[in-house]
């Protein structure tokens, strides 16, 4: 049976990794490849790592750093953040990333998902979309333009219509909150998509994990519970185990 | 006469790189390359990618390399491993896209899987059930979970198999015939019990 995953998502900012709150006061919180040998050690599902200035800045991605947590990691790795053309996929990705993470550049643009995923296939290209409620209403949210006169679902079709392989879900309401996942949100994606949606923003303790995924979450990417709170991913998937969520848990046996 | 190498081919499928480094943390001696006489050297061969099976062929033809794989794998015995994409080129034939023919090592067929009710590609973490256990597969528990990204998959009922895994149907995960080898899983990706499957291959000697 195929498992959820739990994925810790690590934001990176003059590389350094960070913590955001609703996308906003950055806490440093330690040296990226360290933190990512630490996530190898713990045996996480996949790693999520996000350069959160790069599209601001139009900075080239530092694919030395790139390269320095790839040889810790022997998981997936997703890496996203100021990706622009072809050219830079063929960077991340010959840094040793397994995924791209796409999300200005999608919304400029969403032919260059279709162009991404025809040349690097479907399973590489992962769709980030950030959402915020504004009267009532789901809108994506974009770091360079604001808020945007979008709706996050038709958005997240036209990726998947384009050959996004997943769609990262952010709620930036709750981003940092650790109340819990914003399941509204999540609802309106619920069995509307044929891709796999990783639900990210709000992850405070095991139960929200649970929830999520009842609401239809594939799988679960979390930041702040990781960093500030006592749970580790594997006690968080041996709560959702416990309430029968099908998880990887077979690596906690192996000592 | 050969050397104590792994030869990764490249064949412009995917990111060998992950694959290469896999090798080196378990302390194998492993290089990407498409050079034919680094291949003949070599006493193993692997063949990793992602992407589609046409190009896939394709590239391995331009390249040169089916014939020279048919040597030394079928000709020579070579141990070989193909890894997702790599262990689907081994196939009698492919439906991605266009019906296309494969190396034909192992008799089956690539089919996509229904995306009525599953979604696809199926990926992440998914246990596999060892329904003929072999030596890749030593101190790894059955059941245990390994990381798989693909849209096409081997249909149960395929020469060799050697682990089924399920998603709305069961599917071939893994295949052994004789010294070939293949895995629709990551063991690059899928952390101890990959390199575990790793090592078990590397240590393989005639």
């Amino acid at each position: 049976m195929l498992k959820h995953r739990l994925i810790p998502c690590v934001l990176l900012k003059d590389w350094q990794l960070v913590k955001s709150i609703q996308f906003d006061s950055f806490r440093t919180i330690g040296h990226p490849t360290a933190t990512v040998r630490v996530y190898n050690a713990r045996n996480v599902d996949e790693l999520i790592v996000l350069d959160i200035d790069a599209s601001l800045k139009h900075e080239e991605i530092n694919t030395e750093i790139i390269s320095d947590m790839a040889d810790e990691c022997f998981m997936p790795l997703t890496i996203g953040g100021g990706i622009e053309d072809i050219d830079g996929i063929y960077k991340v990705l010959n840094a040793g990333a397994d995924k791209i993470s796409i999300n200005s550049k999608a919304i400029e643009n969403p032919e260059f998902i279709r162009q991404s995923s025809r040349i690097f296939g479907s399973q590489c290209i992962v769709c980030s979309i950030d959402a915020k409620k504004v009267n009532g209403q789901y809108r994506v949210f974009n770091k360079k333009k604001g808020l945007m006169d979008i709706d996050p679902l038709m958005l997240a079709k036209e990726y998947e219509a384009m050959g996004a392989g997943e769609i990262l879900l952010t709620s930036v309401d709750n981003e940092g909150t650790q109340k819990g996942y914003d399941l509204e949100l999540l609802g309106l994606f619920k069995d509307k998509l044929k891709i796999p949606v990783i639900i990210n923003g709000g992850m405070g303790k095991p139960a929200h994990g649970f929830d999520a995924i009842k609401n239809g979450a594939d799988a679960l990417a979390a930041a702040y519970i990781f960093h500030f709170s006592q749970y580790t991913p594997a006690q968080i998937k041996e709560e959702l185990h416990q309430s029968n969520i099908p998880v990887r848990i077979d690596f906690l046996q192996m000592g | 006469m050969s050397d104590n190498t792994i030869a990764i081919i490249d064949y412009s499928m995917g990111n060998l790189r992950s694959v290469e480094k896999a090798f080196q943390k378990i302390g194998a001696d492993a290089v990407i390359t498409h050079d034919h006489d680094i291949i003949k050297r070599a006493d193993k061969i692997v063949l990793p990618g992602v992407g589609a099976f046409k190009e896939g062929m394709d590239n391995l033809r331009q390249l040169g390399l089916i014939d020279l794989l048919n040597r030394e794998v079928i000709g020579k015995q070579k141990f070989f491993l193909g890894i997702c994409l790599g262990m689907q080129l081994l196939g009698s034939k492919s439906y991605e896209m266009e019906e296309t023919p494969g190396l034909n090592w192992i008799k089956g067929d690539v089919v996509r899987f229904s995306s009525e009710k599953l979604k696809v590609p199926h990926v992440g973490w998914n246990n596999i059930t060892i329904t003929n256990p072999n030596v890749l597969f030593e101190k790894i528990p059955d059941q245990t979970d390994f990381y798989f990204v693909h849209s096409y998959y081997f249909e149960s009922g395929t020469q060799g198999a050697a682990t089924l895994t399920n998603y709305g149907i069961d599917f071939v995960s893994s295949v052994n015939r004789d010294n070939i080898f293949g895995c629709q899983f990551h063991p690059e990706k899928s952390q101890k019990f990959g390199l575990e499957i790793l090592k078990n291959f590397a240590k393989l000697t005639t």
